[in-house]
């Protein structure tokens, strides 16, 4: 007993504050799991009430009629539920967007990551990306009102002349609502959308390559087109898939000002109706709920949810591919 | 005494120099980080810079190359002399520059692009676009810079396949792929390992038959084992300039003593 060490003083600092802690953490893990999991949710919630209602709208419509007919007439006798016009109108005013929209994007992205001093772009660059705070509303009016108006006088000197050769496809007269000037102004409202992200891209390419092609003898813009913009591919197929996103989403502008008619026609000269544009103008009158136009919204609606997709899925895989290789 | 031995001018007789830097000040914005630099490159020889860290070596190697120019407020004072010409007169033209004089930097850096085009960046840039004479000219490249007999079967794939030793070679490649007068290198064995260092130490030695050396090192027995002349710099001034054996055996600095025996750095 004599050489028995002494005990140690009991002490519980180290396990006074164990079970506090472990609920503390417990909580906060739950917080942010709910956060998480309400944005999975109402993913799932929206996609279910797409589904059903689709579900019952297919009951009615067959899905050939729905996806070959090219007469898109639900609220009149006889009804026409083919949504191939639809489509066509998406389509046209999306590759009018894109065509303004990618060239112009990509050629500011390219000044202002290239070209621009520091002071430049620190100023230019908060005005430019003010551009996407703008309401589609007004953006909507604007291509009615003013971009609309300039169009029709531009294609007063050409279009009867046009017409005469081609009297299918030009009209003598350019319509007061049209897809070129909705998907022109469209373009415009994407533009920043585009320049701004291939911009981050492209400012996040590392100096040194800028260094190692300025040291062969390279000039700036060998040097942003050759170096730079390959480097930066990825990101800004990243912005070219989201512009195509949002213009296939857009609503307003196309609601306002590219003339709400189902027609089949990818001439951006005539006036069309979007996926989107068919959506609002249905849902802004009273149709009673479960009736065969108020089913027929909900089916556009899947098709859009789909195209969307399918472009998101494109641009995962394209981005992917790309950063591979470089 | 002292002070006479350390004439920064050529004292030991050469066949050739190949460019000669005179009364060289330089300013990054209002900090002056050379102070009256002299020395002179002889031809077809390695020339290495050492010095402790933010002595003013890379700035001064940055100079040849006008790289200083990319980025505002840098102003050069004084001349470095290539063919008769002041390479720093604001009326020389620095893609001109640049594209007699290449560079290898510390870190590979090469670019998102095949191993061929990697190469015929350079040559495509200055004109040069005939298929043929590109085939022919990034085959002797790639050769010189060792490369060749690893990469001849894969062109065509991404340079950020290689190893990072390889991907060195293959900027050095892509530096004298133009048949430049003098290639910089800026520590180009830092970010390597042992091996790779070594690969690229023999490639420099090689290449000093064809081409005017100057070399960035932050190792004293880099320096000792590659370089036939030592310019040591310290705060922005160029202490002692000679033969490398006589630099290091002999210096006639204290300080060039006291570094390249390791007692600072």
């Amino acid at each position: 007993m004599s050489n028995s060490s002494p005990a140690l003083p009991k002490s519980n600092r180290f396990t006074k504050h164990k079970g506090a802690r472990e609920w503390q953490e417990r909580v906060i893990e739950f917080v942010l799991f709910l956060a998480g999991f309400s944005c999975v949710l109402t993913t799932f919630a929206i996609m279910e009430i797409l589904v059903v209602e689709s579900w019952h709208f297919f009951q009615t419509v067959s899905i050939v009629e729905f996806v070959t007919s090219k007469d898109w007439s639900p609220l009149f006798e006889p009804p026409g539920y083919g949504i191939l016009p639809l489509i066509s109108g998406t389509l046209t005013t999306t590759a009018v967007a894109l065509s303004v929209a990618i060239p112009m994007g990509l050629i500011a992205a390219v000044y202002l990551s290239e070209f621009a001093s520091g002071k430049l772009r620190e100023t230019v660059k908060p005005i430019l990306e003010l551009l996407a705070a703008i309401p589609t509303v007004v953006y909507g009016y604007f291509a009615l009102l003013l971009v609309i108006p300039i169009l029709q006088w531009l294609y007063s000197f050409v279009g009867p002349t046009l017409s005469n050769i081609f009297p299918a496809i030009f009209p003598v007269e350019m319509s007061g609502f049209n897809m070129l000037g909705a998907g022109v102004v469209m373009g415009l409202m994407i533009t920043p959308m585009i320049s701004s992200i291939s911009e981050d891209a492209m400012r996040a390419v590392p100096n040194m390559l800028r260094e190692g092609s300025y040291a062969t003898g390279a000039t700036k813009l060998q040097t942003a087109l050759q170096v730079v913009f390959p480097a930066a591919i990825s990101g800004i197929f990243a912005a070219v898939i989201l512009g195509i996103s949002r213009a296939v989403g857009e609503t307003m502008i196309v609601a306002i000002a590219a003339g709400l008619q189902p027609n089949f026609t990818f001439n951006p000269l005539d006036s069309a109706a979007t996926m989107t544009a068919y959506i609002v103008q249905v849902s802004l009158g009273d149709l009673p709920h479960g009736t065969i136009q108020y089913q027929s919204i909900f089916a556009v609606g899947l098709t859009l949810v789909l195209i969307t997709l399918v472009f998101n899925i494109l641009g995962y895989f394209l981005s992917k591919r790309f950063r591979e290789i470089y | 005494m002292v002070e006479e031995l350390s004439l920064p001018k050529l004292n030991f007789p050469t066949t050739d120099l190949k460019a000669e830097v005179q009364d060289l000040d330089f300013y990054y914005g209002t900090s002056k980080a050379l102070k009256n630099v002299n020395m002179s490159v002889p031809a077809r020889k390695v020339t290495a810079l050492i010095g402790p860290s933010g002595c003013g070596k890379t700035t001064l190697l940055r100079c040849f190359n006008r790289m200083h120019d990319l980025y505002p407020g840098n102003r050069y004072d004084g001349q470095i002399m290539l063919d008769g010409i002041n390479i720093l007169d604001r009326k020389v033209d620095p893609i001109e520059v640049r594209m007699r004089i290449s560079m290898v930097f510390q870190r590979p850096n090469p670019f998102p692009k095949s191993i061929y085009d990697n190469v015929a960046y350079g040559l495509r840039v200055q004109g040069l676009t005939k298929r043929q004479a590109v085939d022919e000219k990034v085959e002797q490249a790639l050769k010189s810079a060792a490369l060749w007999s690893e990469v001849k079967d894969r062109l065509t794939e991404s340079a950020y396949a290689l190893s990072g030793g390889q991907q060195q070679r293959l900027c050095i490649a892509r530096a004298i792929a133009t048949d430049p007068d003098i290639v910089l290198f800026d520590e180009p064995t830092s970010a390597l390992d042992p091996i790779a260092t070594a690969s690229i130490e023999d490639l420099v030695n090689e290449l000093k038959q064809q081409v005017t050396i100057l070399i960035v090192t932050h190792s004293m027995q880099q320096a000792a084992r590659l370089s036939d002349y030592t310019a040591f710099m310290y705060l922005g001034e160029l202490l002692e300039f000679n033969q490398t054996n006589v630099l290091f055996n002999q210096p006639a600095h204290k300080r060039t003593q006291d570094y390249v025996s390791g007692r600072f750095g």
